[in-house]
């Protein structure tokens, strides 16, 4: 439990958040603190407990332990005014198949109590936003990965939110489409609006995130800005290996203050001084490398192991 | 949290909005939702009515022709409320995770019970109504009062549609819905007077038949399309409600289970 009394105006503020699935616990009592403005990444391997945790504090699933409070709200009590001021991207896009693009953000308009005729220049501005106003009248089996995942962005704006849950928003699509989000996303961040993201994609948490948590086995590993956490958790300079293990790991392992860690065929040699390690790698010149500042996917592979998950 | 499932539902009118959605699909998919509902009810009373009519001559003082339309009617107003609830209900709540998206909105699980069920009624009264036109024109309605057997279709629809959603609920795939269908739905259709009286079964099958929701639906249409005095109206539009509101009670529960876990 942390001690420090969370901001006044934060925008989730959960504490011992716990779910268990019969014997199996999924979340671990965490402490989960998300500032208002900005966009806070939740980062983990497959099965650490990010859709849960998000399913919670959007009260999907209910929670086994803990209090919860989201935008000021207590969470069930208050689910549908929280509601009504949340928009959510969800994981998979579920966009109804038997209407338009037009037809389903008015729909979704009216679940918030929002009549058509009040939406009409929202809906025009969202199109817009996400570059979609040449598909308003096209159906859903019309539309590419991409374009359906702009129309989930769109739906979860129509109530003019001051909090959006993207639960891995850009999985599956290709870099232009995941280039057209990241700017829509840092517009919305620009604009006030706070942002809750999970993905595993770590050059996404790096570009979008103010301050993010790492979970693992429903456990908090670590939590900071994705500088920061760079800075805390891995030496500034990596070198990178492709290679067979038996080739690589005599020439790269045990060098003073360098670390090596080997996920499949790829080695990286985390180093404080660049020197010592090149110095090394002259020695077998057959040996292809490349050499790179530290990222956040090093920080992730550190924390979180590199065996498989499922 | 442990008793998740078992709080008394509370609805709000934006459960209104789920079936204002389920509405504006109808309207775009009327063609083949007609030809389901309507196509093999009109080609039973056209087939049994012509046909075994010239036999029967007349059942109660009613024209087998009107007995038969009466029964076919009530039998409608069955099907398409629990095709519409284990059918539709279950591809909105897997494949097409319509409920997950709503959900993400103010409705609740409450609001996606309570606007599926008078979505299912609704549908019996829309896809029943064009099955009344039908019979008229050849004939086969006897008395205006065959008027107030339109909200009847709405009450029938309403008691099928609890125990639909619930199947859904506990449905892992379509396949699932051929027990309910094999076990509940035919042998209803079949034993509960829509070809024939019940009084004709033996003694222990007319009790059966008669805890049923079905026959005291033929109960109430039949005399209505005929023209004839209601027999126990009180009784019938009763059990009627009990199942409707026994079901809904259940559809609450399990539908919660399915989708708040």
């Amino acid at each position: 439990m942390s001690l420090v009394p969370p901001p006044p105006d934060a925008v989730v503020v959960a504490r011992g958040l716990t779910k268990r699935f019969g014997e199996r616990t999924v979340v671990c009592g965490i402490d989960l603190t998300i500032p208002r403005g900005g966009c806070f990444g939740l980062l983990g391997p497959n099965g650490a407990g990010k859709t849960t945790t998000l399913r919670m504090i959007l009260g999907q699933s209910p929670m086994s332990g803990g209090t919860l409070s989201v935008l000021g709200l207590p969470m069930p009590a208050a689910i549908r005014e929280i509601h009504a001021r949340t928009g959510v991207v969800p994981q998979s896009d579920n966009q109804d198949p038997d209407f338009t693009v037009v037809e389903n953000l008015r729909m979704y308009a009216r679940y918030f109590g929002l009549r058509p005729a009040q939406v009409a220049g929202r809906i025009d501005e969202l199109l817009g936003f996400l570059e979609l106003s040449d598909r308003r009248d096209a159906l859903m089996r019309e539309l590419s990965g991409g374009m359906k995942r702009r129309l989930s962005i769109a739906r979860a704006l129509i109530n003019d939110p001051e909090f959006i849950m993207l639960d891995e928003p850009t999985t599956g699509l290709d870099p232009q489409v995941r280039h057209l989000i990241w700017t829509r996303l840092r517009k919305l961040k620009t604009s006030g609006k706070t942002l809750l993201l999970t993905t595993h994609y770590m050059d996404e948490a790096e570009r979008l995130c103010d301050q993010l948590v790492v979970i693992d086995r429903g456990r908090i590993v670590t939590q900071g800005s994705p500088r920061g956490l760079i800075e805390q958790h891995v030496e500034p300079h990596v070198i990178e290996v492709q290679g067979e293990a038996g080739s690589v790991v005599p020439v790269l392992g045990n060098i003073p203050g360098a670390r090596l860690l080997t996920v499949g065929e790829t080695h990286y040699c985390y180093a404080s001084e660049l020197g010592p390690v090149l110095a090394r790698l002259e020695t077998v010149p057959q040996l292809r490398y490349t050499h790179r500042t530290a990222n956040l996917e090093d920080v992730f592979l550190k924390l979180t192991g590199h065996e498989l998950r499922e | 949290m442990a008793n998740m499932g078992l709080v008394l539902p509370r609805p709000q009118v934006s459960a209104l909005k789920i079936w204002q959605r389920n509405l504006l699909v109808w309207r775009k998919l009327l063609g083949p939702s007609m030809a389901f509902s309507f196509g093999e009810p009109v080609i039973y009373l056209l087939g049994l009515g012509y046909g075994l009519g010239q036999f029967i001559g007349e059942v109660g003082g009613i024209p087998y022709f009107t007995f038969l339309a009466a029964g076919l009617l009530a039998a409608s107003a069955m099907n398409v409320a629990s095709f519409e609830g284990m059918f539709s209900v279950f591809t909105r709540m897997t494949h097409q995770q319509t409920y997950d998206a709503i959900l993400a909105t103010p409705l609740t699980v409450d609001d996606i019970v309570a606007g599926e069920m008078l979505w299912c009624a609704t549908k019996s009264l829309l896809n029943t109504l064009p099955i009344l036109v039908v019979a008229f024109l050849l004939g086969a309605i006897r008395d205006w009062s065959a008027l107030g057997a339109i909200p009847v279709f709405f009450l029938v629809g309403l008691c099928f549609a609890g125990p639909a959603l619930v199947m859904a609920a506990l449905a892992a795939s379509y396949d699932f819905f051929n027990y309910y269908t094999t076990l509940l739905v035919t042998p209803m259709f079949i034993f509960s007077g829509v070809f024939y009286p019940v009084a004709t079964l033996p003694a222990v099958a007319q009790v059966v038949v008669n805890i049923l929701p079905l026959s005291h639906a033929i109960a109430l249409i039949r005399p209505l399309v005929a023209g004839q005095p209601l027999v126990d109206p009180v009784l019938h539009i009763t059990v009627l409600v009990v199942y409707a509101s026994l079901g809904y009670a259940a559809a609450s529960v399990f539908i919660r289970r399915r989708l708040i876990r």
